[in-house]
């Protein structure tokens, strides 16, 4: 049986640049993760305001990005920023404004479910032991919020990384555009090496990201405990 | 805002979004049958079935779909396994599908407790029986928010589609943003396709899911996403 060109792999510099490709992608979610996380914390924490109107406003928010699939909202970015504001918006920029507006929305909305999910007796005993109201919500509140939200947000980080596969669409150079660039430049010596390079891709993103999703799980379990 | 432009191609859109609400719509179907089956093994506890099945859903939630569909489109033809879009979507969405569908039938299946289980088989029913007549009906209940939200999310991933050459809703878009420069009039038909599609589903959804909730089957479990 022919070896389906796995060589083209091992030639030159072509794994290394297909991790080069993946960083990429994992430098998006990345960045993007971060500013979610900042973002998400204040907009959950307005979120639980008693104010009906912010609620609201932040409701619709919550269902429009839920609502339009993330592709979508890159073209629209992508396409409607350089026409409308002159910009010339690089892809990458693009898909690190989209997946931003996309996870401070959700990570709000994790943020919001966990500062509800703590019942009032913590805050009234915080009361009722003399601590001030700064202690209870750095002693009390915070600390068993942040253990509540570290699997859903390393869940949203995994969704993240996989949603970032997208960005090879508007046109950034990211791990699948090299896995092309690799195939078209030996497509007469070894015709076959389409399996193999998207092969290789589809591991390196399982390998990414199942370790999250396998401690996202652990981390559930034990808080169930 | 060209509106005769919006007017004239809008029957394309039909067409696309059409089209895309078929493979979805196939997808799904696909994809529940897949994920009751891994579900129903994962829980029978048939081993080598139990471990394919395991292995199965891992891989298949830990990549992105995009990549799922460029192995089956680009990748397969080179070992003589040659694909349409059509069915690279279906098979794509199916693959991606299952896993998550399996996950909400498990846990609505492991919600059912055992003195359910155990009341049926002492009343002589057979354990083919127990299954169809007293736990599949209780764990598809409990499972119908985690369904329908699966079912949103795997709607919204057809829009990856369009990178097999499947010509879907973005697919109608890039073409007439590249061949026209009508980036204002497809973008917002664009938006409003998905809205026209997702905004009833959605809706949909969570009135089944109130009605779910009201008839008393507690536990709203946290929603999945993709």
């Amino acid at each position: 049986m022919q070896d389906l060109g796995i060589q083209v792999l091992f030639q030159g510099t072509n794994f290394l640049r297909l991790c080069g490709g993946i960083w990429v992608s994992l430098r998006i979610a990345l960045v993007s993760m971060l500013a979610s996380i900042l973002l998400g914390i204040l907009l959950g924490s307005i979120m639980t305001s008693k104010n009906k109107i912010i609620r609201f406003i932040c409701r619709i928010y919550l269902e429009i990005v839920r609502i339009m699939p993330q592709l979508v909202l890159l073209f629209l970015v992508y396409f409607g920023a350089a026409k409308h504001l002159g910009m010339d918006i690089s892809g990458e920029l693009s898909a690190v404004i989209v997946f931003t507006f996309w996870g401070a929305a959700e990570m709000g909305d994790l943020v919001r479910s966990a500062l509800i999910s703590i019942s009032i007796h913590q805050y009234e005993s915080g009361y009722a032991l003399g601590m001030t109201k700064k202690q209870v919500f750095m002693r009390v509140i915070i600390p068993q919020t942040i253990r509540r939200l570290i699997p859903s947000a390393m869940n949203l980080l995994t969704r993240m990384i996989k949603t970032t596969s997208l960005v090879v669409l508007i046109g950034v150079v990211e791990v699948v555009k090299v896995g092309k660039q690799v195939i078209d430049a030996n497509r007469y010596t070894t015709p076959d090496a389409a399996i193999w390079i998207y092969g290789v891709i589809f591991l390196m993103y399982f390998a990414i990201c199942f370790p999250f999703s396998k401690a996202t799980s652990i981390l559930e379990r034990r808080l169930k405990d | 805002m060209d509106f005769n432009f919006i007017r004239s191609y809008i029957p394309i859109y039909v067409e696309a979004g059409i089209l895309t609400l078929t493979i979805a719509a196939i997808g799904i179907m696909f994809s529940a049958v897949l994920g009751l089956l891994c579900s129903v093994i994962k829980m029978m506890k048939i081993p080598v079935l139990k471990q394919m099945v395991a292995i199965y859903i891992e891989l298949s939630r830990n990549t992105p779909l995009l990549i799922q569909l460029f192995f089956l489109y680009f990748g397969l033809p080179k070992l003589g396994i040659v694909l349409s879009s059509e069915s690279c979507g279906v098979i794509g969405l199916t693959f991606l599908g299952g896993s998550y569908m399996a996950e909400a039938f498990r846990s609505g299946l492991e919600s059912v407790e055992s003195i359910q289980k155990e009341s049926a088989l002492s009343l002589g029913m057979t354990k083919m029986q127990v299954f169809r007549y007293i736990i599949l009906p209780q764990a598809l209940a409990t499972s119908v928010p985690v369904l329908c939200a699966n079912v949103i999310f795997l709607i919204k991933e057809t829009s990856v589609f369009s990178a097999v050459a499947l010509a879907d809703l973005m697919f109608v878009a890039k073409d007439l943003i590249g061949m026209y420069y009508k980036t204002d009039e497809a973008l917002l038909m664009l938006v409003i396709a998905y809205l026209v599609i997702l905004l009833p589903i959605s809706l949909l959804a969570s009135w089944i899911e109130r009605r779910v909730r009201y008839a008393g089957f507690g536990n709203t479990s946290t929603v999945s996403g993709n």
